[in-house]
């Protein structure tokens, strides 16, 4: 089951015109906001299919703009967020690839920058302003059915993923689902958690402030 | 939870419950969440559907592209003149759902039922219906938990895309989830609510998405009002006891199948359809220019 609750049906609330073009590209451009953890100098967006050719009409790169500066989809300052990430000094530039067949028609690659720091992450907007996360940083990601999911990359460390699971379950919530992947041994590390219920932004900043973890992101 | 249509009216009948409550139990079981928390959350999102609409019929809405707007408040003066020709609640529904679109299209707040592009014929059809039934705000509420529910049968079966399945599974769902919460709301089984989805989406199998210019605008808007009309007329015919001779879960499954069929062209990609008429054209050299937007943008 890709939708879960009835709010992904009736809802949700949002700047329009589009929900899987302006909406969820907003989503997916602050899930990468949220995994690389600090304003971006650049980014570079590759738009491939029905975002490839609808994405200025859409506003989709007005709306991917608004994510990296961590808007929400009903956030006024939507449709401003151009002007907002240049005086911010962020560039971001948008590169349609009509060549690429992907799996799903509305698909996005986002490589954000700031010095050293670099992120590569590919969305994938459904409908209806859902969203999935199918790659981060190399790593494939999958993630069945709809349940709410935390994305964390974290140091290839001992204890990590014991310790993001212990708070977790101080919070009571179940794991369903988990993926723990990373480049090489004690580099890099990427943690895929789905669970049966919501999980807070509260306890995504209390994983984020354990000592192994770099960024986390939720998606609901 | 319930996977089909079927299945939700079973779980209907067998329990003695409307389609409504057993969204709301079914979400209250997902999630966790309270019933107080889901009702209020639902009842928000109804304040920004009736905002959307007051403004849509009251204030002069334009898009940046200037291709849509005024056109709900044109209709609402139209009927206060007295000769419309189908009838007081429908244009009223129709020119509510045209207010939400409009709205939606110069990019303001909205709430998507299914989609954003299909965002006007749920609550155009509530709000035109509300002077005929006069209904309270919790039943109001429950026409959208109703709505919500076919909804999420088409989305988890089928597709809400319009890049997935054209405008058949935008405002195609739309139509079918608001022709069956109108029959909840004026008093009909849950059988009858599925009826008159299967009636209301089998009408629209086929239809393609092909906005002009890629803008969410034209002819999206008009689409949202005939929608609203459907959804309407389709409700009448199940509370009438007119049967979809196909059950609604075969015609969701249609509507999958045809928007797997469909060419690309036809699927959210302005390359067919009215997008691709020699009006349709000159409108995107109007508005973009003859390079954008295949150009790539930068910023700054």
């Amino acid at each position: 089951m890709k939708y879960r609750s009835v709010f992904d049906i009736i809802g949700p609330v949002m700047i329009g015109p589009s929900s899987s073009h302006t909406a969820g590209a907003a989503r997916i451009g602050r899930v990468a906001r949220k995994l690389f953890g600090e304003v971006p100098e650049s980014v570079t967006v590759t738009l491939y299919g029905s975002f490839a050719e609808t994405y200025k009409g859409h506003g989709t790169d007005v709306a991917l703009t608004a994510g990296i500066l961590n808007f929400d989809t009903s956030d006024e300052r939507l449709p401003q967020s151009l002007e907002i990430a240049r005086k911010q000094g962020v560039s971001i530039r948008f590169y349609p690839d009509r060549e690429t067949r992907t799996e799903h028609p509305n698909t996005a690659r986002l490589h954000l920058k700031k010095g050293e720091n670099e992120l590569d992450i590919v969305g994938v907007s459904i409908g209806g302003g859902k969203i999935e996360i199918i790659e981060v940083d190399g790593f494939a990601i999958s993630l069945s059915g709809s349940n709410p999911a935390l994305l964390v990359l974290h140091r290839d460390k001992y204890g990590a993923v014991a310790e993001a699971a212990g708070l977790i379950a101080k919070y009571e919530i179940n794991i369903s689902y988990m993926q723990v992947s990373r480049h090489k041994k004690g580099s890099l590390a990427m943690m895929v958690i789905q669970t049966d219920e919501e999980i807070s932004e509260g306890l995504a900043a209390e994983i984020a402030c354990l000592p192994n973890m770099l960024n986390v992101a939720v998606l609901s | 939870m319930f996977r089909s249509v079927e299945e939700l009216v079973k779980l209907a009948d067998e329990s003695h419950l409307s389609i409504s409550e057993v969204m709301i139990q079914s979400e209250m079981e997902t999630t966790g969440k309270s019933r107080e928390e889901i009702f209020l959350r639902m009842a928000g999102n109804l304040d920004i559907m009736e905002k959307a609409v007051e403004r849509g019929i009251h204030e002069n809405v334009r898009s940046h592209s200037g291709l849509t707007g005024g056109d709900a408040r044109l209709l609402q003066d139209y009927l206060a003149s007295g000769k419309s020709l189908s009838g007081d609640v429908l244009l009223d529904a129709v020119s509510k759902a045209m207010a939400t679109n409009e709205v939606n299209a110069a990019m303001g707040t909205i709430c998507a039922t299914p989609t954003a592009g299909s965002a006007g014929v749920v609550p155009g059809t509530l709000f035109g219906l509300r002077q005929r039934l006069n209904p309270n705000r919790e039943q109001m509420v429950r026409y959208l938990f109703t709505a919500g529910a076919f909804g999420f049968v088409i989305a988890n079966n089928a597709s809400i895309s319009g890049a997935a399945g054209g405008c058949q599974a935008e405002v195609g769902s739309a139509t079918g989830m608001a022709a069956a919460a109108a029959v909840e709301l004026a008093g009909g089984t849950p059988d009858q609510s599925a009826h008159a989805m299967a009636i209301a989406l089998g009408n629209m199998l086929g239809l393609i998405c092909d906005p002009v210019a890629g803008l969410v605008e034209v002819p999206c808007v008009k689409r949202n009002a005939i929608g609203a009309s459907s959804a309407i007329v389709a409700a009448d015919m199940a509370l009438a006891g007119i049967k979809s001779k196909i059950p609604c879960d075969e015609v969701i499954d249609a509507m999958y199948r045809v928007g797997r069929m469909m060419p690309g062209a036809l699927k959210e990609t302005a390359q067919g359809g009215l997008a691709d008429t020699p009006t349709g054209r000159a409108l995107k050299k109007k508005i973009f220019g003859s390079a954008a937007p295949s150009s790539a943008l930068n910023n700054p």
